[in-house]
């Protein structure tokens, strides 16, 4: 099976690679847009590598290095070196809690002078490698109780030592490896009740308490009305369907006030209130009350008026930038709002609001549509291998960037709160374009070695 | 190798499509249907930078600038610059001098109200000459977190007429509230008084606008378009007066220590002269950096230093009036030239009652009776015009009589282009029929119970610029141009705000002669008669002298001292009058020499003789402030334990210190004023029953003390011997 390459872009999907490149050079250009200074010498600034631009671009460069290696690089190596590379990716993010950097209170950082690199970010592609070499096993099968812990303890296992490092928002991410197992069989139950607990205590904090008894109550007796022949022929249904009303309220009893109360930090709270406008849920202490205020302050959140909404600053000026381009937008460089430094962050989390007020609803349409090809582009390079690790490990991919984007765009639109997720291949900062550019590379590699079989 | 599961791929792209649909549609609210985005970003992005013009120069009669612009520092500060080097930071306290406490305070205020301290903002502004040549020095060490910013204020290179230029202040809620001033924001200056309140328009030029990006610190980072939406400000435009700033200069000089004023006008132009209103403020303390120090002090001062009294304190005439009253005599025909009246000692034409007493007894014509102010002969006078059977009732002929006097330009505004202008009073038979004890009640009185107004005293008010007036009134013989200071304006007259002063007032035709035999008695005045210290060796002067008696809070003053001519007499350049307010003795004694001083001033346009330079120091160091502003002034600072007026607001006396003298009130205002009742209620024990002119003279200072303080100094009551 095993056959040399001719040259080296012998099967390479073209289309996935003009993708990567447009959205690499659309980054570029939104990271100059944002830090460009009228009257800076720009051609000094690309040759002193004193910006963040003219560094984005020497990252950009070595992505392109390394795209060209791995394209040079036999397929087998990756099944080969799978399970040892994430063995490599977990002793890296143990490693940060000795010699870790620490940058904005999460020590997470591996200074390697140049550049730093955050392990839990690179290690997104061993985890991918790792779970594709797992589920390619013959005998796994995820409908399978045992199969599911491994999977899950693979998947999981970097989020765990990111959380214990304080950099949640980098373990959200790892979620997205659910996708990946529902395509791969994982029973739709799990799914939907992961979904419904979401909703449910989304809507428990959103809406008063009357609303969301009554709302479930009658949610539950329309249930019973409805497949009122089904429970009359067997009981335990009726006894299923109660028991899953009283779990509800138990969920907003006691594990909404758990989570707000006792898990979850400060600023995470505020984020997921800002971004839902609450200001009215009571706190079971004064001390967290406090903290919770505070942090309302620190994030310069306003609460103007009595009726007013609360909402976080870096949403709000996000949302005016995004909201000022229009439909047209203000042209390359003339947007006031990115030129004022009004959206903080905006280079990399909020790089998003640079491109809604330059370009306009028609950019910010253009981009998704960059986006949402590549995924699904992704997805049909996927389903057309013939080897499961090669699928797997595409999904992988899709699931990440699909999360990442969503997440992103979201949170800069003000539809879901800020984890601090960077937007692929757009965002400054050297880790996440490279690890972004060496997950779709692979998958670019598998697929043009979509003959062979690899496991 | 079976693919398991491949219909699972449609369910992921669905949920991918959903979730594109979401962003699509939220991208849609915020960019297609919402135009609040837009404008937030505006408001925060955009800067509307207003940039004002330079304000108009104001020129006197010879092309000197008397009012002007000069650019003084704002000494600004960026906090978030500031290093924590402690040796600059203790060298400025020391320049500034202020202590490390106050430093820390300013400083963190400025993190409090500027965005943390990103902001530039002004740490101590207006710095003084004194203190920016201290800071030029230590600048090197300051910068980058401190700097000195420009900013334009008002100069007075002679530091004289303070009262006419006027000066400026930052608008208040009043003005903001004004239809007539629309276009003001706070923070922005506006002419409080003065020339600058009444040109306002002409000196303000036109606003520019400059459109500026920002961050979001408030910084300015660009403009706009390069500008092109930019507005470019027009200065203010420049003026000529006509004003002689050494005649000012001279006449301030010589009206110090001393209440009252003088006025001077070219008769052939109506153009000012000269305009002094003692006591006066140096207008370089209420501009720049002085500005704060002074302030309450000059609003404080008892003795009115804000008030112009030239247009805005009325007397009575005293016998400068009688001029006029030998005009009406001789056009009304009720007398000639020749005809004589002998005085034994006083006034009987209204019998035994209260005789009116003259100076020099004897037989006096109409030449003679001016020259020694003879209070007989002028009360004859006006018994004939009133009892002129002519008329068919007293009523009619005090009209005529009336009328006579509104040509004169008495008794109503003249118009001058100084704000605050009094009207003045002129009594007429409306006045007299009001019920007492305002009038006298309908029927009711007759010649004699008015016979005081023959002289000068009793019902008659006029502001001393009116007397100045009539002065050139008398020496164009029988025509006036509106008295006023600015001559033209630079650029043309845009608001019509000049036309006014380009006519002449003429209603009587009154002869020649008539004003001849006036005029030779006016000169026998000056050269034999009350006026002589007037006398200038090489001119002819025209003059008359004026005693007035008057009346504060219904305790007799010492008499007002007026003097009032013109020179030369036969080609008349300046009308001239003088008062000192409660200087005793007779208007001879003090008017007269400083009016004499002015004329050979302007004339001769120096003065050299060694004997008249000094006579100049002697009337100028003359202390002739009454005492009872001492009395005031005392009494104030005995309140005034706690220094500033804070302390008085908080005890009540003063309810709030206001910029302005607030003495524009409308003209309805003030004609229900003359036809009110006397408000104030102690005026009405005065001795003289007759005397409700008094309260025409009120001002309103609403910077003075306690209320039964508000009463004005300037008050004047006529006295009926």
């Amino acid at each position: 099976m095993y056959q040399k390459n001719a040259s080296i872009s012998k099967g390479i999907d073209w289309l996935t690679v003009l993708l990567y490149l447009a959205l690499a050079v659309v980054g570029l250009a939104c990271i100059f847009s944002v830090e460009y200074k009228s009257g800076d010498n720009v051609v000094q600034n690309f040759l002193g590598f004193k910006k963040e631009y003219s560094k984005q671009l020497f990252f950009f460069g070595a992505s392109i290095i390394v795209a060209a290696f791995i394209l040079l690089t036999d397929s087998k190596f990756f099944t080969a070196t799978a399970n040892l590379a994430y063995a490599f990716g977990i002793m890296l993010i143990m490693a940060t809690f000795v010699v870790g950097k620490e940058v904005g209170g999460s020590k997470s950082w591996i200074p390697l002078g140049f550049m730093n690199i955050q392990p839990v970010e690179v290690c997104k592609i061993f985890t991918s490698l790792a779970l594709a070499k797992f589920l390619s096993l013959p005998e796994t099968n995820l409908k399978k109780i045992q199969t599911q812990l491994i999977a899950a303890a693979i998947a999981f296992s970097p989020a765990l030592l990111s959380v214990l490092q304080k950099e949640p928002g980098a373990a959200i991410v790892y979620f997205s490896f659910a996708l990946t197992f529902y395509r791969e069989g994982l029973p739709t139950l799990y799914l939907i009740v992961i979904f419904s607990l979401t909703i449910l205590i989304i809507a428990s904090i959103v809406v008063s308490p009357i609303v969301f008894y009554v709302s479930i109550t009658v949610i539950a007796v329309l249930f019973i009305f409805f497949n009122g022949r089904k429970i009359r022929r067997d009981m335990f249904k009726l006894v299923l369907v109660i028991v899953v009303w009283l779990m509800c309220i138990g969920v907003k009893l006691f594990l909404v006030h758990a989570l707000f109360d006792y898990v979850l930090k400060p600023h995470q709270v505020v984020r997921i209130f800002t971004t839902f406008g609450i200001d009215d849920y009571k706190f079971k202490t004064p001390e967290r009350t406090a903290e919770i205020e505070k942090e309302l302050a620190k994030l310069g959140t306003t609460r103007r008026k009595p009726g007013e909404k609360v909402e976080s600053y870096n949403v709000k000026q996000s949302k005016i930038a995004i909201g000022s381009g229009g439909f047209w937008g203000k042209g390359f460089l003339q947007g006031t709002q990115t030129r004022g430094d009004f959206v903080p962050a905006q280079n990399t989390d909020f790089i998003f609001s640079s491109v809604g007020e330059n370009f306009g609803f028609l950019g910010c349409l253009a981009l998704m549509l960059l986006y949402f090809g590549l995924m699904l582009r992704l997805i049909f390079l996927a389903e057309r291998q013939r080897s499961t690790f090669s699928r797997v490990y595409m999904y992988c991919v899709v699931g990440i960037l699909f999360f990442h984007v969503a997440l992103n765009v979201c949170m800069t639109l003000g539809l879901a709160p800020s984890p601090g997720i960077t937007l692929p291949l757009l965002s400054y900062g050297g880790s996440s374009l490279i690890t972004f550019t060496i997950l779709i590379f692979i998958s670019i590699k598998l697929d043009a070695d979509r003959q062979m079989i690899l496991r | 190798m079976p693919v398991f599961n491949q219909s699972r791929k449609s369910v992921i792209i669905l949920v991918f499509l959903i979730t594109l649909a979401i962003i699509v549609l939220q991208l849609m609210n915020l960019q297609l249907f919402s135009s609040k985005y837009k404008l937030d970003a505006e408001n925060q992005g955009i800067f509307r930078k207003v940039v004002y013009p330079d304000r108009g120069i104001v020129y006197d009669r010879k092309g000197r600038s008397i009012l002007q612009n000069t650019t003084i520092y704002d000494l600004m500060v960026t906090p978030s610059k500031l290093k924590g080097n402690n040796t600059d930071t203790a060298t400025l306290c020391t320049v500034l001098g202020i202590d490390s406490a106050e430093f820390k305070k300013r400083i963190d205020n400025i993190r409090f109200k500027y965005s943390q301290g990103y902001r530039p903002a002004i740490f101590e502004p207006l710095l003084s000459n004194e203190k920016m040549a201290k800071l030029t020095e230590i600048m090197y060490k300051l910068t980058p977190a401190y700097y000195l910013q420009e900013r334009s204020v008002r100069d007075y290179p002679y530091d004289a007429a303070g009262n006419i230029l006027g000066y400026l202040s930052e608008v208040d809620s009043n003005i903001l509230k004004n239809p007539n001033y629309t276009g003001y924001v706070m923070g922005d200056y506006i002419g409080k008084t003065g020339l600058e309140k009444t040109y306002e328009k002409v000196m303000l030029g036109q606003r520019g606008i400059e459109f500026w990006k920002r961050d979001k610190f408030g910084k300015l980072t660009e403009r706009v378009e390069k500008g092109a939406y930019d507005t470019a400000a027009i200065a203010g435009q420049n003026m000529h007066t006509s004003l002689d700033i050494d005649l000012q200069m001279l006449g301030e000089k010589l009206m110090e220590n001393k209440l009252g004023s003088i006025v001077a006008i070219d008769p052939k132009t109506g153009g000012i002269l000269c305009m002094v209103s003692s006591p006066t403020f140096k207008p370089r303390l209420l501009t720049g950096s002085e500005r704060r120090k002074h302030i309450a002090e000059v609003l404080l001062d008892p003795a009115l230093p804000l008030l112009n009294r030239t247009v805005g304190a009325t007397y009575s005439p005293g016998s400068t009036f009688k001029t006029l009253q030998a005009l009406v005599g001789l056009h009304e025909g009720v007398i000639d030239t020749k005809f004589t009246v002998s005085c034994s000692g006083a006034f009987y034409g209204c019998g035994g009652a209260k005789p009116m007493k003259c100076l020099d007894k004897g037989t006096f014509d109409l030449r003679g009776a001016i020259t020694i102010s003879d209070n007989t002969y002028f009360a004859t006078v006006m018994q004939k015009v009133i009892n002129n059977p002519k008329y068919p009732s007293i009523d009619s002929s005090l009209s005529a009589w009336d009328q006579y006097m509104y040509a004169f330009g008495l008794g109503h505004r003249l118009g001058v282009d100084v704000p605050y202008e009094k009207r003045g009073l002129i009594p007429t038979p409306a006045f007299y029929n009001q019920a007492p004890p305002r009038g006298f009640g309908k029927g009711h009185w007759n010649y004699c119970s008015f016979r005081s107004v023959s002289i000068g005293q009793g019902e008659v008010d006029v502001t001393p610029l009116q007397v100045a007036n009539e002065m050139a009134y008398l020496a164009n013989k029988g025509w006036y141009i509106t008295p006023h200071l600015v001559d033209s304006i630079e650029g043309g007259d845009k608001y019509n705000m000049l036309t006014n002063f380009k006519d002449r007032h003429q209603t009587i035709d009154i002869p020649d002669s008539v004003f001849e035999a006036v005029h030779d008695g006016m000169q026998g005045v000056v050269e034999r008669g009350t006026g002589g210290a007037a006398k200038v060796p090489g001119i002819v002067i025209c003059g008359k002298t004026g005693t007035v008696e008057n009346y504060y809070k219904g305790v007799k003053q010492p008499n007002h001292a007026f003097f009032a001519g013109f020179a030369p007499r036969d080609n008349p350049k300046i009308a001239i009058m003088c008062v000192v307010e409660n200087s005793g003795k007779f208007g001879g004694t003090y008017a007269a020499p400083i009016v004499g001083l002015m004329i050979e001033k302007y004339l001769k346009d120096s003065i050299t003789d060694k004997n008249r330079l000094a006579r100049i120091d002697e009337l100028s160091k003359l202390n002739l402030i009454p005492p009872r502003i001492y009395i005031e002034i005392k009494r104030q600072d005995s309140m005034r334990h706690a220094k500033d007026s804070a302390y008085l607001i908080a005890k009540g006396y003063i309810t709030t210190i206001k910029d302005t003298m607030e003495m524009d009130q409308s003209d309805e205002e003030d004609a229900l004023d003359k036809i009110k009742d006397d408000t104030i209620p102690n005026v009405k024990n005065a001795p003289a029953k007759k005397d409700s002119n008094d309260n025409k003279t009120k001002i309103k200072p609403d910077a003075i003390l306690p209320d039964e303080k508000k009463k004005p100094e300037t008050k004047d009551t006529a006295n009926k011997p």
